[in-house]
């Protein structure tokens, strides 16, 4: 499909008004759902995550059990009415690959040898979908975990970068996203900048990458100052506290 | 029956002995109701309800189908609930089972059979296009009283739904049509106790359910019980009243928080 639309404008501004290096605007919470053993309410843009942290607990069936070490169980999920076009409930191809990803990547920050024989199961539910769910989910599970007292290395986070117009961009938005050249979702471990997460599509050279990356990794320590207030913001509130 | 519903339900059966409940509430309390609209952008319309701590979450879709075989002049209303994990540590991923189908299909009668949505106006050609309305219940927190918590998200979601007309190249949005609502309203009852609202405590060691909806005129529209108790004709006559009396509240902050 040929674009009749311009994604950067003669001032070098995004549809949405932002420049190149600007991410949306994003509002963390942790703590909002009473069952869970930690939670956490995300809006990255247009995105609306809920994620929800059970466990550790007896991983069922038995047989994904590790004796050495627990699982994590990260489960992606988009809710029907997210999308423009409704989405059939329950898993799919592609929700089921974010899954394993996710949960590759929260594994290597979780001290998971702490808890053999143990499942952590993290909910990820997209409620309202603008591009770059995977990352908003990631980093909302991140806090969630860090609210359910999950010990870990560090708080895992994810932001994406791409190319729209011929150039490198952080945080793609829904028309960037559709429209655009590349799109290269990250996450990191904030403290040591181990990358986590990583994929791409589209068409980006050696030059470009760097570049994207680095972006990328910007965007997680930014996402990642928003995560560590939501989390103090929480412990803080609760009387008593410092 | 494993042994901590034992040990709760011996619990919470001593306090209703002296009058009370487990969270302080009376019998015929209902606990603190939040409706919240339009949370959901992408969808046509949408609602998040709480009551007490739980929480459920309606996005309501619609797109342009083929009306079924034997009403071809009216639209399509589906309804569908997800129990999903992120609610609570019993729910499971996978195919709707058992408790989701039955929430669902209450939650579709109350709005089916009181003619909330006005399904022979949603027809564009007939026999041929039709509007399909899809209601998609999501549970986000689930501490008990699932039923009136879906059906009041799924109200109010339909009650700020905008027929996306542009969207399918059939002229200009505009609101959806809709009737007077029913209210529906949970009571459960353990040993000879009837408590309305249930918490999930109380939920989980429950004999009987009952649930009442009610219109405006204080005419009941559907009811359902659930669960293997039985109730006496006095209970059921208590149940009706104070469904009444509580829809009555319900209603009025139905129409202040959608503006209807």
């Amino acid at each position: 499909m040929e674009l009749d639309i311009k994604l950067i404008d003669d001032n070098g501004k995004r549809l949405d008004g932002r420049s190149a290096e600007e991410l949306r605007k994003i509002k963390i919470e942790a703590g909002v759902l009473h069952r869970a053993d930690g939670s956490c309410y995300l809006e990255w843009g247009g995105n609306k995550v809920l994620a929800a942290v059970y466990g550790p607990r007896e991983a069922i069936p038995r047989h994904t059990q590790n004796p050495l070490r627990a699982i994590v169980n990260a489960r992606y999920n988009m809710a029907a009415f997210s999308v423009e076009d409704r989405k059939r409930p329950g898993p799919d191809r592609r929700s089921r690959e974010i899954s394993k990803v996710i949960s590759e990547a929260l594994e290597k920050v979780v001290l998971t040898e702490h808890f053999p024989r143990s499942a952590i199961d993290v909910n990820i539910e997209v409620l309202d979908a603008e591009a770059g769910t995977r990352c908003a989910g990631l980093t909302a599970a991140g806090v969630a975990l860090a609210d359910a007292g999950i010990p870990m290395k560090d708080i895992p986070v994810a932001c994406a970068a791409g190319k729209i117009a011929g150039q490198v961009v952080i945080d793609l938005g829904k028309e960037e996203d559709n429209f655009g050249d590349a799109d290269l979702p990250v996450a990191i471990s904030p403290r040591t900048n181990e990358i986590l997460l990583l994929q791409m599509d589209g068409h980006l050279t050696v030059e470009e990458f760097n570049k994207a990356l680095d972006l990328a990794i910007k965007g997680c320590h930014a996402a990642s100052e928003i995560q560590k207030k939501a989390i103090l913001d929480k412990y803080q509130s609760i009387e008593g506290a410092e | 029956m494993s042994i901590v519903p034992l040990i709760k339900r011996d619990y919470i059966s001593k306090l209703a002995e002296q009058g009370k409940r487990v969270d302080g509430r009376r019998f015929d309390e209902y606990r603190k109701i939040e409706i919240e609209t339009n949370v959901v952008n992408k969808a046509e319309g949408s609602a998040r309800v709480k009551i007490g701590n739980t929480q459920v979450l309606t996005g309501i879709k619609m797109a342009v189908g083929e009306p079924y075989s034997d009403s071809p002049e009216s639209g399509v209303l589906t309804t569908a609930a997800e129990l999903i994990p992120l609610a609570s540590p019993d729910f499971e991923a996978g195919p709707p089972r058992e408790n989701a189908i039955e929430l669902a299909r209450v939650v579709d009668r109350g709005v089916r059979e009181s003619e909330v949505v006005e399904l022979d106006k949603l027809c564009l050609e007939p026999g041929e296009k039709v509007w399909v309305v899809f209601i998609d219940i999501h549970i986000l927190d689930y501490d008990g009283n699932l039923f009136d918590a879906a059906s009041l998200a799924s109200l109010a979601a339909l009650y700020t739904t905008t027929v996306p007309a542009a969207r399918f190249e059939l002229g200009e949005d505009y609101p959806l049509s809709l009737k007077e609502p029913p209210i529906s309203c949970t009571s459960v009852k353990f040993d000879n106790f009837v408590v309305m609202d249930p918490s999930l405590d109380e939920e989980e060691i429950a004999d009987a359910r009952l649930t009442v909806a009610t219109d405006k005129n204080g005419d009941i529209r559907a009811m359902q019980k659930g669960l293997n108790g039985s109730f006496t004709k006095e209970e059921i006559q208590k149940v009706i009243k104070a469904s009444l009396d509580t829809g009555r509240e319900i209603r009025k902050q139905l129409s202040e928080s959608t503006g209807k």
